[in-house]
């Protein structure tokens, strides 16, 4: 009689402390969750309001002055932007076709795809100092183009690994049926791994452009920042990234204001960067 | 030598003590994945044992979308959402609820500003806790059901069988989450920027501003006017790369590579 009452009450414990626990999972992900509401919240709300038009069509005004508007940023984001997606998604691509098609059983190769694994996590800012040694000591002063290299460094990996992993899903046997055709190597990889992979490496672009898009720490002292508008990219460019940093650091309302509206073009631009590549790879 | 143990940072007259700055970023990157952990494992837990299917994409897409808002975001969020809210609310009342205390009082003595390292501690927490939920909640998912379904066969609660079968066997997985993670918060600059004050001291409590390595970098690269400045720099950024490297290789080989897991893009 005892002995089935202690183990009633066992029973019980280990169930209360079972639910005590998952509860506490529960709040964790909902605390999770909770942050991402309130921040997309905040930037949302406090970016609509300074959100005008002439944001996007006037250069900076003076301080105290009406009107400023950030279309220098704007230009100078979407070029260096670009030209580190022209510099990157090449390079990445063929890494990607490297390790997975002609490398496969290399110990180099292998050693390869490790240091690439390990550069996707790499701290950017450093990515931005190699650039400043390399390509702006030289020169002498900051230039855009020396922003997309370092952002191209940047997306090279992601890129090199998403291909390569999609590539390692195409099955072999659909690249031995092309060889028994009398493919050549090339023609098997460009008409037939690359033609089934399609989608995966589009998806890989699409993170590897949501990954440079938001990132400022590499541009602080490559790209720097211009308070005019210039679309010659050997000159110093600004940044929508870099704008942010020094308008919120700034002391004035009016840029907090920009640089809440600044955040929430970034933001939003990035997520549908995201959500567009979960939708290239769901449609399948 | 000089330069890892120095204190002093004084670009004026040319004194460079990388210490301060080195301190600050272990101490950033502890407060913040001491947050992180066990957060991440409850997400993981969540949403791999608990979640029911319907919300399923709902919760792992939120976790996914957390982690792609760009880190200036979040510094600038930081700075103005949530260093106000610590410099008025919270941290009078961390130093009225624990100041007096013995040994954890010296913690919260200073001036509660919000520009401190329990601020950026905090907010780098919010940016690392999806990269490691998503590797913990991959780590766990490996388990095989068999074993699951064993534990409940022999009468285990839920909890008790992520605890005694789950959790151990995802534990590589775990720590080489936490690891990487680790490595990110390392070298993470702009979600802490805004937010350390840039002061080359080393905290005295956790309510005092302090500077990072990548903070460090990030403000006064562009104004190193003399050459040995601008090589103490590089000499912070060697240090770095050197820290998140190391950290990176022993995740990799020690602990992923034996689980056969890689660093998947997000969004897949």
């Amino acid at each position: 009689m005892d002995t089935a009452g202690n183990l009633i009450k066992t029973v019980r414990v280990r169930k209360i402390k079972s639910y005590v626990m998952l509860s506490i999972a529960t709040v964790t992900a909902i605390y999770g969750v909770l942050w991402l509401l309130w921040i997309l919240l905040d930037v949302f709300f406090n970016g609509f309001k300074s959100l005008s038009f002439s944001l996007f069509i006037n250069d900076p005004a003076p301080p105290g002055v009406e009107g400023g508007g950030l279309r220098h940023a704007f230009v100078g984001h979407f070029i260096i932007t670009s030209l580190a997606t022209i510099m990157g998604i090449p390079i990445g691509i063929g890494a990607g076709i490297y390790f997975a098609e002609y490398g496969r059983h290399s110990t180099f190769v292998k050693f390869l795809r490790n240091i690439t694994d390990v550069m996707v996590s790499f701290p950017s800012i450093v990515i931005g100092t190699l650039v400043y040694a390399v390509m702006v000591k030289p020169v002498g002063h900051f230039m855009g183009i020396s922003g997309s290299v370092a952002l191209a460094l940047l997306m090279i990996p992601v890129v090199a690994i998403t291909t390569d992993e999609i590539l390692k899903l195409v099955p072999n046997s659909l690249r031995e049926a092309g060889y028994a055709l009398g493919a050549r190597r090339w023609q098997v990889i460009k008409d037939i791994s690359l033609s089934a992979a399609r989608r995966g490496i589009l998806t890989g672009v699409i993170l590897g452009i949501a990954r440079i898009t938001g990132e400022t720490a590499p541009l602080l002292f490559t790209a720097f920042n211009n308070n005019y508008l210039t679309l010659d990219p050997t000159q110093p460019m600004a940044s929508l990234t870099v704008t942010i940093f020094q308008y919120a650091m700034g002391p004035y309302e009016v840029w907090h204001g920009q640089a809440w509206a600044s955040a929430l073009i970034l933001t939003f631009g990035t997520l549908m960067f995201f959500i567009l590549a979960k939708f290239v790879i769901r449609r399948k | 030598m000089h330069f890892l143990t120095g204190r002093v940072w004084d670009p004026v007259s040319e004194v460079f003590g990388a210490l301060p700055a080195i301190v600050g970023t272990l101490l950033v990157t502890l407060i913040s994945s001491m947050i992180a952990l066990p957060v991440s494992v409850g997400i993981a837990v969540f949403i791999s044992e608990l979640c029911p299917e319907r919300f399923k994409p709902f919760f792992s897409t939120a976790v996914e979308l957390l982690g792609a808002i760009p880190s200036i975001i979040y510094g600038m969020w930081g700075l103005f959402v949530i260093a106000p809210l610590m410099a008025d609310h919270v941290e009078p009342f961390l130093q009225n609820t624990f100041g007096k205390l013995p040994l954890i009082g010296v913690l919260f003595e200073g001036a509660p500003t919000g520009i401190d390292a329990l601020t950026s501690g905090f907010v780098l927490s919010i940016m690392i806790i999806p990269f490691m939920s998503a590797i913990v909640k991959d780590a766990f998912e490996m388990t095989p059901p068999l074993l699951k379904e064993a534990g409940y066969g022999l009468g285990a609660t839920k909890w008790e069988v992520v605890r005694n079968v789950v959790i151990p066997f995802a534990l590589p997985g775990i720590i080489g989450g936490v690891i990487l993670s680790v490595g990110r918060a390392l070298g993470e600059t702009m979600a802490v920027a805004f937010l350390t004050g840039n002061v080359h001291a080393i905290p005295k409590s956790l309510l005092e501003p302090l500077t990072t390595i990548t903070v460090a970098i990030a403000n006064e690269f562009t104004e190193a006017d003399s050459d040995i400045y601008l090589s103490s720099l590089f000499l912070l950024a060697l240090i770095l790369f050197l820290m998140s490297f190391g950290l990176l290789m022993t995740a990799k080989f020690l602990i992923l590579e034996r689980i056969g897991k890689r660093w998947t893009p997000r969004g897949i």
